[in-house]
This record gives C-alpha cells, sequence and structure tokens, in this order.
C-alpha cells in the first residue's frame, strides 16, 4: 500500500504491507535506526517519535496512518555540527549510559517542551486554570512514558531543567 | 500480526457501512490499544477501517450549558481544553491520570471508551477465557485476580474496565452519541454503554456491530466540588487498582467491576445526609472478591471516603 509521508523534511514515498508499523518503516524502510524498538507495545517509550509535531509511540502506529504526516525522528531533531539544545544538553550531562533509550528521551522531551509551552495539564498540575510551572515532578511526570534501562534519571532530568530553564 | 486489509473513511456513514457489512472489520482509531491487541493476536480483524481522521474532533458547546467531545478528539486535547479544566476538572485530572503523554497524544475519546480489560488472561492466548474465547472459561476466577472486578461479576467473567476517562464520565452523567448501520445517530449514556459479563462476557457494550460512537456529551457540571483519585502500584503511567470519581453529589469508581461504576446508593446515602464512609460502606457492601483482590474492597472504600471528603472541601 503506497503512503507518503515527509520524513526529517524530505518526502518518502513507500509501498507497505498494511501490517508495518510506522517504527518498522523508519527503521527497515527508510534506514533510520535512531527509533528503537524495545518493548513494541507502548510501555517503553524508546520508539517515541514526533508527528505533526507532536510525541506518540511510532510501535503502536501503523506506517499507511501516517500518509501525509510530517514526521520528525531523532535524526532530524538536529545533526552532527548542529546539535539540537536537548541533545547537546544530554551530551553536558551525560544523561545516558547505554544510550538505547536516548533517541525516544530525546524525541519524548522535545515534545514534552512544546505541550509545555501551550499549556497541557499533567497529574502533577495542581492548578488546573493556572499557568504551568514546569517544577522537577511536572518534568518527571511529563517523562514518565520514557523508560531507562540504565536509570539515568537524575541527570536526564539534569539535561531537560538545562533546556527548560530554572524555575522561579 | 495477522495480514488485513486497510481503508482511510471518508465519512462517518460509509465507515460505518463499511464495518457493518463485514463482521471481520474493524474501526481503527488511534489504534494504541488495538494494534497492541493484533500484535498479540488476541484481535485478528481481516480489515481496519480507519476513522482517525474523521471530522469528529472538535469540542463544543452544547444549548444546555453542557459540552460536546467529538469521539475523534485526543485524549490530551481533551484534557488541555480550557474549558474542560475550568468547568470538568474531573474529566482532565481522570485522563492525565491513564497511561502516558504519547499515549494520550494518540488515542481518542471513542477509543478510550471501547478500549479492552488488561486481564492478564485475556491477554495470555495459551489460557483459558470466556472474553477471547466463549466457553474456553475464566482462568481468574482461580488464577492472578489481584485486579480482578469486586462488583458486578459473574462466574464466567471478573475482567475489570481500565479506563481512567470513562469513570470521570460517568460521574459527570456523560452520554454517548454513535451512529448506527443506517446512518442514524442515536444517544445512550456512559454508564450504560458496557454490558454486565453475565454468561456471555464477550459480548461488552450496547452497540451493534458497525455502530461508531461519533461524541460523548457533557451535561452542565453538577455543582459541588470534583474529585479524582486513582491508586495504583507505581506513582505514573500505570493502571489503577482502585479509581474514584466525585463531581458534586454524583459518584463513579474504576477498576472495579466491567464498566465504569456509577455508585448510585453511595450517592442516595450522602443525599440522605450520612458520613462519607456510610455512603461508601453502602455501596461496598455488595461487593465479592475472588481471592488475591480481597484488599481492593477496603482500599475501594477508603478511597472513596477520601475523594468525597476532599470534594466536599475537607482533609483528603
Amino acid at each position: 500500500m503506497k503512503t507518503t509521508m515527509t520524513v526529517n523534511g524530505q518526502a518518502s514515498t513507500l509501498d507497505l504491507d498494511p501490517r508495518t508499523t510506522l517504527l518498522d518503516a523508519l527503521r527497515e524502510h527508510l534506514n533510520l535506526k535512531g527509533s528503537k524498538k524495545g518493548c513494541d507495545h507502548g510501555q517503553c517509550g524508546a520508539c517515541t517519535v514526533l508527528v505533526n509535531g507532536v510525541r506518540i509511540n511510532s510501535c503502536l502506529s501503523l506506517a499507511v496512518m501516517h500518509d501525509g504526516d510530517a514526521v520528525t525522528t531523532i535524526e532530524g531533531l538536529g545533526v552532527v555540527g548542529a546539535l539540537h539544545p536537548l541533545q547537546e544538553a544530554f551530551l553536558k550531562q551525560d544523561a545516558f549510559q547505554c544510550g538505547y533509550c536516548t533517541p525516544g528521551q530525546i524525541c519524548s522531551a522535545a515534545g514534552m517542551l512544546k505541550e509545555l509551552a501551550d499549556n497541557w495539564p499533567s497529574q502533577e498540575t495542581a492548578d488546573l486554570t493556572a499557568a504551568i510551572v514546569a517544577t522537577d515532578a511536572e518534568i518527571r511526570e511529563r517523562m514518565s512514558g520514557n523508560i531507562c534501562r540504565c536509570s539515568a534519571y537524575p541527570q536526564i532530568l539534569a539535561a531537560i531543567r538545562d533546556v527548560v530553564g530554572a524555575v522561579a | 500480526m495477522r495480514p488485513f486489509t486497510y481503508e482511510r473513511a471518508t465519512d462517518a456513514a460509509s465507515a460505518v457501512k463499511a464495518v457493518s457489512d463485514n463482521p471481520n472489520a474493524r474501526f481503527l482509531a488511534g489504534g494504541t490499544n488495538l494494534l497492541d491487541l493484533m500484535k498479540l493476536e488476541i484481535e485478528h480483524p481481516t480489515h481496519l477501517v480507519d476513522v482517525g481522521r474523521l471530522p469528529l474532533a472538535a469540542i463544543e458547546e452544547t444549548a444546555d450549558g453542557g459540552l460536546r467531545i467529538g469521539a475523534m478528539a485526543t485524549n490530551s486535547l481533551v484534557a488541555a481544553d480550557p474549558r474542560v479544566r475550568a468547568r470538568y476538572p474531573v474529566l482532565a485530572q481522570a485522563i492525565i491520570h491513564g497511561g502516558s503523554p504519547q499515549l494520550r497524544n494518540k488515542a481518542t475519546v471513542g477509543g478510550n471508551l471501547m478500549q479492552r480489560t488488561r486481564c492478564a488472561y485475556f491477554y495470555d492466548t495459551t489460557k483459558p477465557c470466556n472474553k477471547r474465547q466463549p466457553g474456553a472459561g475464566c482462568s481468574a476466577l482461580e488464577g492472578l485476580n489481584r485486579n480482578a472486578a469486586i462488583l458486578g461479576a459473574s462466574e464466567h467473567c471478573i475482567a475489570t474496565n481500565p479506563s481512567d476517562m470513562s469513570v470521570a464520565l460517568t460521574a459527570l452523567g456523560a452520554g454517548v452519541e454513535a451512529m448506527t448501520a443506517t446512518g442514524a445517530v442515536r444517544a445512550l449514556t456512559v454508564a450504560d454503554l458496557h454490558l454486565a459479563p453475565g454468561d456471555t462476557p464477550h459480548i461488552e457494550t450496547a452497540l451493534s456491530a458497525g455502530e461508531l460512537i461519533t461524541a460523548v456529551t457533557l451535561p452542565p457540571a453538577p455543582t459541588g466540588g470534583q474529585v479524582y483519585r486513582k491508586a495504583r502500584d507505581r506513582a505514573s503511567y500505570a493502571g489503577g487498582l482502585a479509581m474514584v470519581a466525585v463531581a458534586g453529589g454524583q459518584i463513579a469508581l474504576g477498576g472495579v467491576a466491567y464498566k465504569p461504576w456509577r455508585a448510585l446508593k453511595a450517592e442516595a446515602a450522602l443525599a440522605a445526609g450520612q458520613t462519607p464512609a456510610a455512603a461508601a460502606e453502602a455501596e461496598l457492601a455488595d461487593a465479592r472478591d475472588s481471592g488475591r483482590n480481597a484488599f481492593k474492597i477496603a482500599l475501594t472504600t477508603r478511597l472513596t471516603v477520601a475523594a468525597i471528603a476532599q470534594a466536599q472541601g475537607g482533609k483528603s
């Protein structure tokens, strides 16, 4: 089945078995191996990508559902020499050990920054009608869909904090 | 995953017709539950009709002062909506207590209502399950039933409905609009959407084959405090052991039955001037455990007392 997506700014038309997940289309058909297959059931977040700027689990989506969509993977977020601020911050804060979850963590954090800017609430938000304050508890909660087997969570929080800025 | 064909629906009526005409066809919206179940070969449709892009995602004011939420609105966009947050905070709270941000960004309101149970034996295709295979038997009755139902169960099924969102919708007295095979739209309530397991636990909702949820309707918010409380094994991104939604004098329980459970006995006790504890006990008087889930009766009772007290402005 023909599916056209704009992946990292480049239009690609693929002829796919409808069973192909977005994750497998990215990894196996477009050779973008940054997005990882961890659990393949939406539980670990390693496959997180941005679709039209919104973070989703690419393992729980069929590629054919995304005809016409704009997909951003870790490869499109930044490149060597022009890293995304989150990539710079993850390096600076040593926010990984094995690195397997890192592309998903960074794509998830990128999506989270937009959600914060749009004032979306989380379960840590005490006042649903006020402006969100990006406390550490808020950031941790908003990143709970991304598991890190090496447990680099304190450094991941520090890296995201570098980009979000200190809370007054 | 077993092979299937895929089509993207262009309008609701033709989508309903496509699924009504084919007993092996299913609607696909966000896909976060259905695709997972297809990978595990618990669900094996031969045709998917993608309704995710139908123009059914708007959140609109209704003439009676409520809100009408399109079935394809994502969970995230409902929880973020300023009108929902200001007037129906219990609904926003319930949604953001469910799943992860990535899942909420893809999952739809209609799909959330239609999600299947997380019972371990429903997921384990090597074990009998009356929901998967009618007549096979229920492995949970004497198995790993720690999170099984304590209300409304039958000897054929003790599975629970895992939704957070629908618990708040039930407390708010929300309605469901669904398009039938003839193209007509009919109204039912969230509280009446799910059917008691009885001896047919594989028949889960009052919707007929091919019927499509098009919207959820919220009546004006009841007077009084709104609270959502959830007890679970970890602080985030985990299914609930017990959930309670309070909206004024209206109460619903989650994680305890095959459906979001409107606590009418507790409501009546409160209306009669009884204490939150007496109200919770009245509702849970009929609760029955299956062994490992015995703790859920006390847990649900205490969580209900805390939620009512919090909604009434007291300490939680």
